[in-house]
């Protein structure tokens, strides 16, 4: 049995947003590192809980909006002024007060297509298939459920001490997930 | 004691629980349509028929087909256009402006918002298009290596206007398909049949609900308003910039963005307005759309109906100030002379129609703010009406002018267009949650994980009074 379905980790309910703070902060104390805590929607101080800390993210985006704003001047210097030079009511070739509008278009683009893309990325996703869907009692957690699941990888992992700590904790009920 | 005050009043009304959140909400995605709501897809979708075919007729036999005349090149195809995209505006600033604000009561309004935005930008994107006349060789505007080795003329704001748009198209996209995901996850977990299933859980991408998700996800969002958010501002501006940079009479002012970006705020409201208040009568959703979210819409409306009318205003005293004749002219023409009649529709309705909303009984009467919200979409339109004909009809040369009036052409685009609105609108909220259920839960008071004293404002309130 345990070999056609290798255990991935316990999954454990909880019973209010309140409560599964408490326990992020409990299970992080015992010393778990490969843990998540599951919400229907983001609970306010669970960073700090879990011991996460801040989104990269932001760099991401200020690099890509970077890079939108140069590529855009570039685009911008090089039609007007090297491959297609026209003369336009006697403005100079390179007007850079009008190109003001495209450049911050790019750059706005860029940031937003990152911020997006970068989410997917450091969420890896999009994915088929996690082992916490495995569990039938795990749908909840896009209605009303809270969950903490602690996966194998963990060095502290081990089935049964991991599932009574989660139970000594507050978890209302405590189950094992495989594939 | 006095009533309590209405922003002490809870967010969502009718105590309500996480499951009865996603209960309610799911419930209309997931169950039987309401005969109402095919009733009116049978009328949206007629309209866009007149639309699809109107266009046909555009594509095969030429622009001669719309009243366009000599000094009037640009009718009714810029009016809608800047009329649409005026309207997607509030929803942006609902969901990103506010959201940076921490306005906590958007949470019930900006998904359909935003998806109204998207549709008004959709609809606002047709005409320019179809306006070029080839509508095949409308790739010129992209800077794309081409057989004439010709490159786009970055000095024009028509150029600037189709980066401004596109991207404002794409950035709003993004930003509703991230807010929706979570929703979407839990509309795959409640899934009863294979295909939803199927459908939902390519949609929700896997997504699990885990705070190391969550983390990335609200900066994700937190970035993406705070890039929709100079956006709103600069869209507009983009696009009376149109006018503005054109020595036209009445056109040539530095007014422009400020003053169309107030207007598209205005008329964005009055729409979303109308459509909350049918939304939540049909589907009652009187406890997450309340009174007191539609009396803040009516509060912004008569905020920005002000700014108009004071735009107004200024457009006639810096005319006479500039002692400029052609620009006193084209204003005391404007409201006496051949469009006066569309001058004051336009007056009664923006400037006139808002000044019912100070007072707390009609700001917060349903069938009042209905027929105002109506009005003043009627009066945004001839706002861009009067700016765009009244300048090009009567211009420096008396010898030139003519008067333009529309075919009937001109009018099924227009009511066309409506059709393709309201098409894409009733399909949104027929297949897809149209309030977002992970944003409302979390302004539940349940969702207050540390007591009143610690929340923002209207959390701690919410929580005290529930």
């Amino acid at each position: 049995m345990a070999e056609k379905h290798p255990i991935r980790g316990v999954l454990a309910e909880l019973d209010s947003p309140a409560a599964l703070l408490t326990a992020a902060r409990r299970v992080r104390e015992a010393g778990y590192r490969e843990f998540d805590c599951h919400s229907p929607f983001p609970i306010h101080g669970m960073d700090d809980a879990m011991g996460l800390r801040r989104s990269p993210l932001g760099w991401v985006v200020g690099g890509a909006a970077m890079l939108g704003v140069g590529s855009a001047i570039l685009l911008q210097w090089w039609t007007s002024t090297v491959d297609y030079r026209f003369l336009i009511s006697g403005k100079p070739y390179f007007s850079f007060q009008a190109y003001v509008p495209v450049t911050f278009g790019f750059g706005v683009l860029f940031a937003a297509l990152a911020a997006g893309l970068g989410m997917l990325h450091f969420n890896r996703l999009p994915r088929l298939h996690h082992a916490v869907f495995s569990s039938e009692r795990f749908r909840k957690v896009s209605d009303d459920g809270f969950f903490v699941s602690i996966e194998v990888g963990d060095r502290l992992f081990d089935a049964d001490r991991t599932a009574d700590f989660l139970r000594s904790i507050g978890a209302t009920h405590v189950e094992l997930l495989s594939d | 004691m006095a009533a309590p005050h209405p922003a002490d009043a809870p967010l969502i009304a009718g105590n309500q629980t996480f499951g009865t959140v996603t209960e309610r909400i799911s419930r209309l995605v997931e169950g039987r349509t309401p005969r109402a709501w095919y009733i009116v897809f049978a009328a949206a979708f007629s309209l866009l028929l007149v639309f699809v075919g109107t266009i046909g007729h555009l594509v095969w036999t030429g622009i001669g087909i719309w009243g366009l005349n000599v000094p009037v090149g640009w009718g009714w195809a810029i009016v809608n256009f800047v009329f649409w995209v005026g309207i997607g505006h509030a929803g942006t600033l609902i969901s990103a402006i506010l959201f940076l604000m921490r306005q906590r009561w958007r949470t019930s309004i900006n998904r359909f918002a935003e998806a109204m935005t998207l549709f008004a930008v959709l609809c606002a994107l047709m005409f320019p298009a179809f306006h070029v006349g080839r509508v095949w060789v409308a790739y010129y505007m992209f800077p794309v290596p081409n057989q004439m080795s010709m490159w786009p003329n970055w000095r024009s704001p028509l150029l600037w206007d189709v980066f401004a748009v596109s991207t404002y198209f794409t950035v709003s996209l993004l930003f509703w398909f991230v807010g929706l995901i979570p929703d979407l996850a839990t509309l795959r977990d409640r899934a009863k049949t294979k295909l939803r299933r199927l459908i939902f859980g390519v949609l929700a991408i896997g997504w699990r609900g885990g705070n190391r998700q969550w983390r990335h996800y609200e900066l994700a969002y937190l970035l993406l308003a705070g890039l929709s958010t100079p956006l709103v501002l600069s869209v507009h501006s983009v696009v009376s910039t149109d006018f503005a940079v054109s020595i036209l009479p009445g056109w040539h002012t530095t007014i422009f963005p400020p003053y169309f970006v107030a207007g598209a705020i205005f008329s964005g409201f009055a729409m979303v307005l109308t459509l909350a208040i049918i939304a939540r009568r049909v589907y009652h959703l009187e406890d997450f759309i309340t009174v007191n979210h539609l009396e803040r819409m009516n509060k912004i409306m008569l905020v920005t109906g002000m700014m108009v009318g004071y735009a107004y205003a200024t457009e006639f005293f810096i005319a006479w100030y500039s002692g400029n004749i052609y620009e006193i002219f084209a204003f005391v023409n404007r409201a006496t002379g051949p469009y006066a009649w569309a001058y004051w529709i336009m007056v009664s309705c923006n400037v006139l129609v808002p000044q019912f909303f100070w007072f707390r009984r009609w700001r917060t009467s349903i069938p009042v703010m209905f027929v105002a919200s109506i009005l003043i979409n009627v009066g945004m339109w001839f706002e861009r009406f009067v700016i765009v004909v009244s300048s090009l009809a009567n211009d420096f040369l008396p010898s030139m002018w003519a008067y333009f009036k529309p075919t009937i052409f001109d009018v099924s685009m227009l009511v066309g267009s409506f059709g393709l609105f309201f098409t894409l609108f009733l399909l949104f909220i027929r297949f897809l949650p149209m309030i977002s259920m992970a944003e409302v839960k979390s302004v539940l008071p349940a969702a207050n994980v540390h007591g009143s004293h610690h929340g923002s404002g209207a959390v701690a309130a919410s929580s005290e009074s529930a």
